[in-house]
């Protein structure tokens, strides 16, 4: 595959951006606003809402966190317009005026004094002028520096680390240098090759905050786990599926990013990286918490190696699986995108195998519906740092 | 037929990638890195996905996979015998 020359079709937004979905999102401030945002996608076909339990009396490092996901969600550029709506007016205008920065358009309603008919009701209106405006917007042909693509895995078994996983490292390796935006993350879900990714930061600073967060990661479980986390990390999937320590599912992970990417830097939850190269993200292992995070960074399209079979998918970034298990490619075969089961046959090689995922990269960011949007998989999960308020 | 696939011939353990491995079953094995063949015979029933030891490991010995340490034994495990949760520990948390 010649990647020199290729392109993709995308749409641009305002901020230079590209993104491969043209989504109206109906965005909630808070676990109160779900119910009208709810109603305003009923009302306005076409939008999308992303509904979620948080929002309130959280406080310091968590809402910092909460309102980074949330402004990040709605700037990225796989989202045209976006319409907040918060219990209160000032939050929804902080959000608001957040993800306006990008220059795209963006309306927010406050539901106290106003009542959910009333919100709704002026909601949907601007909602149905944003989502006719949208589906005018055309996709303009763009190079391949323009992706960003994050990766993470779940359910993972060893089939995994053998086939999957690698698959991802090889179509990484190859997509490095081009200078596409690069993600990965899973701190806890390195334990054990820690040492491997210190070896590939690019230099002593990314190899010192990359050793921070891992560090600091590993307190956290130290300071809260009852036992081993025999199971939890691994998870019971993971066990069932034949991986057995923590060491073991690490290594496997850690082979999505391939041999020749470098860790070019380091980001917390939910930043935005300021350049191309590889990014690690200090993250949740749990898939739906960390592709929500990922989504929230920017990234525009995602790869999702799996073993035993997880279902995720996400609102606003299109999730491709892949999967070298046979049996789960035949058991749920309604899931995978892309059957790298031939790897553990040696029918395929590991650049066929990356070359397959590409392919599958390219069609998906000129809009071919992903498994996990067409089957409506919209995990939307905020990521929690302690208790609110 | 591939039954089980073994990242580098230095590791101690190897993947079943077929389903219905039975034991005393004659198993043909793949090493990735080096692209080698191996055969052995398998010890347990051993499921999809599942490792079976392709050296022998005394009780408390660190276990290999991808070339890298992945946890210590808490048994004794012999060549085929398959190698999981009941005689294969972390040495993190």
């Amino acid at each position: 595959m010649d990647l020199a020359k290729s392109t993709f079709w995308g749409y641009k937004r305002e901020n230079g951006r590209v993104g491969v979905r043209n989504h109206v999102v109906i965005l909630p401030v808070d676990d109160l606003s779900c119910a009208a945002a709810q109603a305003v996608e009923n009302n306005i076909k076409g939008t999308l809402a992303i509904p979620h339990p948080y929002g309130r009396l959280q406080f310091g490092a968590d809402l910092e966190l909460h309102f980074r996901t949330l402004i990040g969600a709605g700037s990225n550029p796989n989202v045209a317009a976006v319409v907040v709506i918060c219990i209160e007016e000032g939050w929804a205008k902080k959000v608001a005026d957040g993800i306006a920065a990008t220059g795209k358009p963006v309306a927010w309603f406050g539901i106290e004094q106003h009542g959910d008919h009333d919100t709704i009701m002026r909601a949907s209106k601007k909602a149905k002028e944003f989502v006719q405006w949208a589906s005018e917007l055309r996709r303009e042909e763009r190079p391949l520096k323009d992706l960003w693509i994050s990766t993470k895995c779940g359910e993972s078994d060893t089939t995994s680390g053998c086939g999957s996983n690698p698959t991802v490292g090889n179509a990484f390796d190859k997509l490095y240098p081009h200078g596409v935006t690069l993600a990965f993350g899973e701190t806890t879900e390195l334990t054990g090759g820690e040492h491997l990714v210190a070896a590939r930061c690019r230099n002593d600073e990314v190899r010192k905050k990359f050793m921070y967060m891992f560090d600091r990661y590993q307190q956290v479980v130290e300071a809260h786990k009852t036992s081993d986390l025999r199971d939890s990390q691994p998870t019971k999937g993971n066990i069932e599926g034949g991986l057995t320590t923590i060491e073991e599912k690490a290594l496997g992970n850690i082979e999505k990013i391939g041999h020749k990417c470098m860790v070019d830097g380091v980001l917390d939850k939910a930043e935005t990286p300021t350049g191309p190269g590889l990014w690690f993200m200090d993250s949740s292992s749990a898939a739906a918490e960390m592709v929500t995070l990922v989504a929230a960074a920017g990234y525009t399209v995602h790869f999702f190696p799996t073993g035993q079979g997880n279902v995720i998918g996400n609102p606003i970034l299109p999730v491709i699986k892949l999967c070298a298990n046979p049996r789960t490619v035949r058991t749920m075969s309604e899931h995978i995108d892309v059957d790298v089961s031939g790897l553990l046959r040696r029918e395929m090689t590991p650049d066929q195998a990356g070359d397959q995922l590409l392919e599958c990269m390219f069609r998906t960011a000129n809009g071919r519906l992903t498994a996990a949007e067409a089957l409506g998989h919209r995990e939307f999960v905020l990521t929690r740092l302690y208790e609110s308020a | 037929m591939i039954h089980f696939v073994v990242h580098d011939e230095n590791d101690s353990v190897g993947v079943v990638v077929v389903e219905g491995v039975k034991a005393g079953q004659k198993l043909n094995g793949w090493i990735m890195n080096q692209d080698k063949s191996l055969d052995i015979a398998s010890k347990s029933d051993i499921p999809i996905g599942h490792k079976l030891a392709i050296k022998p490991l005394g009780n408390g010995d660190t276990v290999i996979k991808y070339g890298v340490d992945i946890g210590k034994t808490i048994a004794p495990i012999a060549v085929g015998e398959h190698t999981h949760v009941h005689n294969l520990r972390t040495k993190r948390w």
